[in-house]
């Protein structure tokens, strides 16, 4: 059998130290465990987050190109905050707000096989409800759609004009059950005032780009007319698609249509804050590895003090070696091997138990394992070894050098 | 072969430079050695003698002058062709016998063997120069803290053979051991010779010095006779 006696020599100098080098070792395990357990954390932390807005990233909404580019981040809820939009009057006559019925029909023709396609009335005006005075999304949409769209918890949807439905966090901040009335309009500025009855209570929906139902009052087409006026004119169109594989295919299929000779349309998607969502999630992670990476700048120091021990006690010793015809090659060596023997130890320990602390801290962090055992989130654990065995390596270099470069006439002179 | 000396030094000088002013260890100093002799270097301490045996033992190079270890110039070799020539060429001895702790007995003697060789010695050498210097297979399995001085400067001599060398090169082999003792390491170098090989002693004691055939004095880094 045939041994490396240059090994040997690291292997018996690692076990002649033995609780020196397993000091060493703790600091690589701790680094390891840190930045694999923080990796991780952030990893699962991630595709949860992911996983919950991807429930929502199936969702396009078109709009009118207004000519204003960008700034529709948050999608429908943010625009409707506003006060009525104002159908027909806008300082530059040449754009319009809206999508008209034939824009409608192309968009139904170019996205309709890809999933639903539903027009959407949407803006937001003063209500009271007995005495209380609020304000609140109001929505107009079709009846078919309706049908197809929303979920009612409780009671039924408006089929008579005078009736609504509104989402559950609504009606329990104005206490409104089946059968309330509400009035919606502000008659202090010459609006038309009208009263409604709630028929039905929407099912919770959660946040949501297309149509914030949650917060609404949803009305049939011809009742939101009746109050904004502007029949055909849609605020939205969305376009929930079924398989969310196709979302770019829809995005293309509507830009071909429309937007051919010039932007009629704008259309979002939930990509965008998915991306900010993740990138933010990804940044935390870094930053938290980064201070996970600062107890493993401290394993390294204690590498290299431990290196530079194991030289400073075997002067004479490599005195001897050189003396009797071992090249400095193999000094080096020799230091390296007990450098990245110390890092095999110590990222091997590490590595086992973060996958144990690993598990408990993204049960703790993050509230749930399912994704822990994925590609993305093991992939931390041969990273930190990997990382872990490289500085080992790394402050063994200094040390091992120093020892292959010493004279050995002076080496074999010290005591 | 006979011919050429496995030891020749023509105008060896060596010099140390320090900022106080150049130390002159070796002073223009011509040796020859030949094969199969028995010489004991003597001098007072700080005459040299350790800076010659260092030259000698390819531990160091001179700064002028030739000095040929079996007919090569070692004066311009690197790093490299010295450790090759002291793992090949030359048998170290040592006062302080100088066996590496981590390892057994035996390993100390298969150590430049597997370095040589680059792998485990099959062919029972080891054992066997073992067995020549009276060290028996259990005390082989003993790290040198757990051996007498004795011991391990029998262990030193085997270690410093199992590449065959062409020369032995002794600093001091009796200077830490007890007259008994160092008397019995002096039969063995004087029985080592006698098989034919070049025996080379540093001493200033002059009871080792007599056990050998030729006596080279050094004094001031200069040969005073021979």
């Amino acid at each position: 059998m045939k041994k490396d006696i240059i090994l040997q020599l690291s292997v018996r100098s690692i076990r002649l130290n033995f609780l020196r080098s397993v000091l060493a070792a703790i600091g690589i395990v701790i680094g390891v465990v840190a930045i694999a357990s923080m990796g991780m954390m952030g990893a699962n932390m991630t595709m949860s987050v992911t996983e919950q807005l991807s429930a929502m990233a199936n969702v396009l909404v078109v709009k009118a190109d207004t000519g204003g580019g960008g700034g529709f981040f948050g999608g429908g809820p943010g625009e409707s905050s506003g006060t009525i939009s104002k159908k027909t009057s806008s300082s530059s006559v040449s754009t319009k707000d809206y999508i008209t019925k034939s824009e409608f029909d192309d968009l139904l023709r170019a996205a309709g096989k890809y999933g639903t396609v539903y027009p959407l009335y949407q803006t937001s005006d003063k209500i009271q409800v007995g005495d209380n005075q609020g304000r609140a999304a109001i929505y107009g949409m079709r009846e078919d759609d309706m049908a197809s769209v929303l979920i009612v918890d409780q009671g039924e949807l408006p089929k008579s004009a005078g009736s609504v439905v509104v989402g559950p966090t609504l009606a329990d901040r104005q206490g409104l059950t089946l059968g309330s009335r509400i009035t919606i309009g502000d008659a202090t500025k010459n609006e038309s005032v009208q009263k409604f009855r709630v028929v039905g209570i929407l099912k919770q929906k959660g946040m949501s780009m297309d149509l914030n139902s949650d917060n609404g009052i949803i009305m049939p087409e011809k009742s939101y007319v009746g109050i904004v006026g502007g029949m055909e004119q849609y605020d939205q169109v969305n376009v929930i698609v079924s398989d969310i594989k196709n979302i770019n295919t829809t995005k293309s299929a509507i830009t071909d249509q429309l937007n051919r000779k010039k932007n009629v349309v704008s259309i979002q998607d939930s990509s965008r804050m998915l991306e900010s969502i993740t990138s933010t999630v990804g940044t935390l992670t870094t930053f938290v590895m980064a201070i996970a990476g600062i107890s493993l700048l401290v394993a390294a120091i204690s590498i290299f003090n431990v290196m530079m021990m194991s030289v400073t006690e075997r002067i004479r010793e490599i005195g001897i070696l050189r003396s009797i015809g071992t090249q400095k090659s193999e000094i080096r060596r020799m230091f390296l091997y007990e450098a990245i023997i110390l890092g095999l130890v110590g990222a091997g320990i590490g590595a086992i138990m973060s996958v144990i602390l690993g598990w408990l801290v993204v049960l703790a962090m993050v509230g749930t394992t399912d994704y822990f055992f994925t590609y993305q989130s093991l992939i931390y654990v041969p990273v930190s070894m990997t990382i872990g065995i490289a500085i080992c390596i790394f402050s063994g270099v200094y040390p091992a050098w120093r020892a292959a470069n010493l004279d050995p006439i002076e080496a074999l002179r010290a005591e | 072969m006979q011919d050429i000396p496995v030891i020749e030094l023509n105008d060896v000088s060596k010099i140390y430079p320090l900022l106080s002013g150049d130390v002159v260890a070796l002073d223009h100093l011509s040796i020859r050695i030949d094969r199969g002799e028995f010489v004991a270097i003597m001098g007072p301490s700080g005459s040299g003698k350790s800076t010659l045996l260092n030259q000698i033992g390819g531990l160091d190079v001179p700064t002028s002058g030739v000095l040929k270890i079996t007919g090569k110039n070692i004066r311009h070799m690197s790093d490299i062709e010295l450790t090759d020539l002291r793992l090949n060429a030359i048998g170290y001895i040592f006062q302080k016998f100088n066996l590496i702790p981590l390892l057994t007995a035996y390993e100390n003697v298969e150590y430049p063997y597997i370095l040589k060789h680059r792998d485990n010695d099959t062919t029972g050498r080891v054992s066997r120069l073992l067995a020549d210097v009276g060290i028996d297979r259990k005390m082989a399995e003993h790290k040198p803290a757990e051996l007498s001085g004795g011991q391990q400067q029998r262990v030193a001599v085997a270690r410093a053979l199992v590449n065959d060398p062409d020369i032995l090169l002794c600093d001091e082999p009796t200077g830490n051991l007890d007259t008994k003792t160092g008397g019995q390491i002096m039969d063995m170098l004087t029985d080592l010779n006698r098989q034919g090989r070049t025996v080379i002693i540093v001493t200033h004691d002059p009871l080792v010095g007599e056990r050998a055939e030729r006596i080279i004095r050094i004094k001031d880094g200069k040969v005073e006779g021979s």
